[in-house]
């Protein structure tokens, strides 16, 4: 196995207390490899938005430890943490989440002048990532004049911008309808091609089988975990009604 | 499969050969696995049937590719019937559903488990269309086949959910029955 990149150990998560006690995540233990992707799926409510929260240390655990490249991110102040949140982790979200004043380029370039970079490797590098993603052509267009396909790839550049260890995405074409969808897909599979290391939360089947590694979860807890390798064409055929 | 290759006979009579392209771009990779002399064993069964006819070219040597297959009329009436048939061949939930059913009353194995063994398979399944249709060019037909394909597939994963969210319930409430 390769060098490990996100590990948890036990992890838990609580909210409430005594009779309405809720246990959103039940001991979770995960590692994910550099340049591995995750799939994690789940009935809404089952706890993966959450996990997801605890692994990008937008919310502190109630017990176990996370660890992302080696710094143990459930015993971080909240300035280191802040530090890896925009330099290690890149987040992509459901709603999108850019600044609707800014242009798309402008959204790819805020992480990197966050980070300290100056404004001219900023620009470079978000032409770069927006050329990557398929919009060097929307580059100056505000997110309004955007689809929702050309919105989520704009926030995955965005995630891209201070090249992070590892992307987190919440849902990401929950959003989004067909062919969309199907943009998005092909963005997050050529982002599987080149070694990002990527964990997903979903209930949408079509982005979880672009990933390596499925996990299923359920009242908090993984429940069934699966490579998804194999499979055939002529399995293919058959599924189209060939066979027979 | 019969009927497919009557139908692609209709058109005009024609070589094994020909129909096989014909097969072949309008089923891109899906038709890969298709063996190359199913086509020609079809044609065989559909000659012995009366379905279609077929004349040697004259003065060729003795091989499947210089027959000319066409339609008879039998053959055209069956293709006609075919047109207007509307059963609609599928994964007939009932089964699936009926083993969980009997799993859980017999306590033979977690309906959950099963529901979980039967999505890795459809992901799986999910993915290598996926790819497929990543790799084939926008507008083509096969593209066409490989969206319906992976819709169905899509349909009965979240079917699979509502199998979750059922049982999931209904061990819930025999943990704590209320």
């Amino acid at each position: 196995m390769s060098e490990c990149v996100l590990r948890t150990r036990d992890l838990r998560k609580e909210f409430g207390k005594g009779d309405a006690l809720v246990r959103a995540v039940v001991e979770v233990s995960l590692e994910v490899a550099a340049a591995e992707t995750v799939a994690i799926m789940g009935p809404s409510g089952c706890g993966k938005s959450t996990l997801l929260h605890l692994l990008g240390g937008l919310e502190r655990p109630s017990g176990g430890s996370i660890e992302v490249a080696g710094s143990a991110v459930d015993r971080l102040g909240e300035r280191a943490l802040a530090k890896l949140r925009r330099t290690a982790i890149g987040f992509v979200f459901q709603a999108f989440h850019l600044i609707d004043e800014l242009t798309a380029r402008e959204n790819v370039e805020l992480p990197a002048l966050l980070a300290g970079r100056s404004p001219r490797v900023a620009r470079r590098r978000a032409t770069e990532l927006l050329e990557r993603v398929g919009l060097a052509d929307r580059a100056s267009f505000r997110p309004a004049a955007l689809s929702g396909g050309q919105r989520q790839r704009v926030a995955v550049a965005r995630a891209l911008s201070n090249e992070p260890l590892v992307v987190l995405a919440d849902e990401p074409t929950g959003n989004l309808d067909s062919a969309a969808t199907l943009e998005v897909l092909r963005l997050f599979d050529s982002l599987r091609a080149t070694g990002q290391t990527l964990v997903i939360v979903t209930h949408d089947s079509r982005i979880a089988a672009t990933a390596d590694r499925l996990i299923s979860m359920r009242d908090g807890a993984f429940v069934d975990e699966t490579r998804l390798t194999g499979g055939t064409r002529g399995s293919l055929g058959a599924l189209a009604g060939l066979e027979g | 499969m019969q009927e497919v290759v009557l139908a692609m006979l209709a058109k005009e009579p024609s070589h094994g050969y020909e129909l096989r392209a014909r097969l072949r771009d309008a089923l891109g990779p899906i038709g890969e696995a298709m063996n190359a002399g199913q086509i020609y064993v079809t044609l065989g069964r559909l000659e012995k049937g009366g379905f279609v006819s077929c004349e040697r070219e004259p003065g060729l040597a003795e091989r499947p590719d210089r027959k000319v297959y066409a339609l008879t009329p039998a053959g055209q009436r069956r293709v006609a019937g075919w047109l207007a048939e509307v059963t609609w061949p599928g994964p007939a939930p009932a089964e699936f559903h009926l083993k969980l059913v009997a799993a859980a009353a017999g306590h033979l194995a977690d309906p959950l488990t099963i529901v979980d063994a039967q999505r890795r398979e459809l992901l799986r399944l999910l993915r290598d269309t996926q790819r497929a249709a990543m790799d084939e060019p926008d507008g083509t037909a096969a593209s066409l086949l490989l969206e319906g394909v992976a819709l169905r597939l899509q349909a009965d994963l979240r079917w699979l959910e509502a199998c979750e969210r059922h049982w999931l319930t209904n061990r819930r409430t025999e943990k704590d029955p209320r």
